[in-house]
């Protein structure tokens, strides 16, 4: 099976609250001293793809991101993390291009790589969080879709794809080609590169284009905003001062804490 | 192009959320000069079509037997079908999986623009433009959508409900036929919250986070702490990704967005994943041991304190102050 994961390049998500800050003229995140590294979802997406290469064998995975060329590093812990093949489209335009933008380069790039079964991308990313590129990108190779997947077995050439709901799960039968995106769960944390392969991984091959390579509207991607723009970022200023319960020992704190509790249960 | 189309699927009624999502569709169509037509889809349509129709000018009812059950291939087809007929403006849906599952979809086929998880909506010289959570709750975003028709799912719950106009809407069965997908079809469904409120309604919610530890405590100390509260259990991601609750618990950006009265937030840090969650909690209380911990930015009230130690004493307290 020849599977795709898209991947995004982010800053560090778990950066603390306190060490956030944002240029509001640019209308993104500044980096300050926070690491860059691989979206969660899109590790969550690379972790199912080789958990289904482990099983049904003869596949090639490979990983591919639209971003900055520091991207590239993210796609070296992918191939440490026993991806085949990597491929970067190198973004010298807006940094920040809306969605369908995004799916429009991935679309021509996963065409020039050749023929997928298999599309898996995360959910969302940690930092725009727009969810839509998944979808989008289906739309733009004419393939059907599965959203918040969290288990992808194949089964006689039809691939069974569980996904999450609110309520519980849903249970689909796919025939390839297909795109599928990925949420979290327990079976798909990310395995862990070992060093040793993260530094045989920039002996790898690693395929490098611009969006003039791709047959597209270069132009327009480099704009990077004609489905939608950002045209405000700012940080909401809500923060409480938290009462913390008084009180000599823990006895009285507690009973403190317990009537508090009940102030507001008991008016319900 | 000035009307407006809101889908809800059956499956999670006229809830505060759908409400909140008429109200918008009602207010955006008074500003266009346009009506509102409401594609209600699944089993139980029939029922939603009465509660709200008193809002809209015209409902359009799905509950065929094809469309009995979700289909992503099936429903968004028979979206894409009536909302090229409809030509609105705009077309709202709810926060559901299945609209965010399709409502990009919907925008890419109807050359549209869509933007997700909206908490506000203003119109600017004729464009949508929708607030929005980023950077994992961390910042507010405002997008504006350049092509029409603008698609938007929102979080309901954070916009005014309707008023009744003064004659109800007529509700019609959709005419339309959904052209079949056999390339990928649900094939089946369980549910795993059986008995239980959603999270979503509930008015007490007691959520624990890594701090906790493992999967026991959730059964020997927060079940019976809930119990006494009235309250449902919820979690962070890191104790669900750890296989300690089920993956339903998950509260924060990409799980559940509750809205109780009270949320006691035992042994999780708060994250601002997290938090993005419980923006519409109305009060927020922390069992934590770390003074520092981030939640204690964002909650009315709570004790430094191992929940080992305070919650078997709450219990006490609270069973004590229920004779």
């Amino acid at each position: 099976m020849n599977i795709l994961v898209c991947m995004k390049q982010i800053i560090d998500p778990e950066v603390p609250v306190r060490d956030f800050r944002i240029d509001p003229v640019k209308r993104q995140a500044e980096r300050g001293s926070a690491n860059l590294v691989p979206n969660i979802f899109c590790e969550n997406a690379l972790e199912t793809a080789l958990k289904l290469r482990d099983l049904i064998g003869s596949s090639k995975i490979t990983v591919l991101s639209y971003g900055a060329a520091t991207a590239e590093e993210s796609l070296r812990k992918a191939l440490a993390m026993k991806a085949d093949a990597a491929a970067l489209v190198v973004n010298d335009g807006n940094p920040n291009p809306d969605p369908l933008t995004v799916a429009r380069v991935l679309a021509a790039a996963a065409q020039k790589l050749g023929g997928f079964d298999l599309i898996l991308l995360g959910r969302e990313a940690g930092d725009w969080g727009s969810g839509q590129t998944g979808g989008l990108l289906a739309e733009e190779l004419g393939l059907p879709c599965i959203a918040f997947a969290d288990n992808v077995a194949a089964v006689d050439g039809k691939l069974r794809v569980r996904r999450q709901t609110e309520w519980g799960w849903e249970l689909s039968e796919a025939v390839p080609p297909i795109v599928i995106t990925i949420t979290n769960c327990e079976a798909n944390v990310p395995r862990l590169p070992k060093v040793r392969d993260v530094m045989m991984s920039y002996r790898q091959p690693l395929t490098k284009w611009t969006v003039d390579d791709l047959g597209i509207d270069a132009a327009a991607a480099r704009a990077g905003d004609a489905y939608y723009e950002v045209t405000e970022l700012s940080i909401p200023q809500k923060e409480s001062v938290c009462d913390f319960v008084t009180g000599e020992t823990l006895d009285e704190q507690v009973e403190m804490l317990a009537r508090r509790l009940t102030a507001i249960t008991g008016a319900l | 192009m000035k009307d407006i189309v809101l889908c809800l699927f059956a499956t999670a009624g006229f809830d505060k959320a759908a409400q909140g999502l008429t109200g918008v569709a009602q207010r955006l169509a008074a500003e266009s000069g346009g009506q509102v037509y409401a594609i209600l889809l699944g089993s139980g349509a029939q029922a939603i079509a009465a509660e709200i129709a008193p809002f809209v000018q015209t409902v359009l009812l799905g509950d065929q037997a094809e469309l009995a059950e979700y289909q992503p291939e099936l429903c968004l087809d028979l979206l894409v079908q009536i909302c090229a007929k409809l030509q609105p403006r705009a077309i709202l849906l709810s926060s559901d999986t299945y609209s965010q599952e399709l409502a990009p979809r919907l925008a890419h086929r109807l050359a549209g623009s869509a933007v997700g998880d909206g908490i506000a909506l203003t119109v600017n010289d004729g464009a949508l433009r929708i607030t929005r959570q980023v950077y994992g709750g961390k910042a507010q975003a405002v997008i504006e959508l350049k092509r029409t028709p603008a698609v938007a799912w929102l979080r309901g719950n954070s916009f005014a409900p309707a008023t009744a106009a003064a004659v109800s809407g007529e509700i019609k069965p959709i005419a339309e036929t959904p052209k079949a997908d056999l390339r990928s079809r649900i094939v089946e469904r369980k549910r795993e919250d059986t008995g239980e409120l959603r999270l979503e309604d509930a008015r007490v919610i007691v959520a624990g986070g890594r701090g906790v530890g493992g999967p026991d405590p959730f059964k020997t100390e927060l079940r019976p702490l809930a119990d006494l509260l009235g309250a449902q259990l919820a979690a962070t991601r890191a104790a669900c990704d750890a296989g300690w609750v089920s993956a339903n618990w998950q509260v924060g950006q990409t799980g559940k967005h509750v809205a109780p009265d009270l949320y006691l937030a035992v042994g999780l840090s708060g994250a601002s994943q997290h938090l993005a969650g419980i923006s519409e909690a109305k009060n927020v209380a922390a069992i934590n041991t770390d003074p520092e911990a981030n939640i204690f930015k964002h909650c009315q009230f709570g004790i430094v304190g191992d929940f080992r130690k305070v919650v078997p004493l709450l219990r006490q307290k609270l069973e004590a102050l229920s004779k």
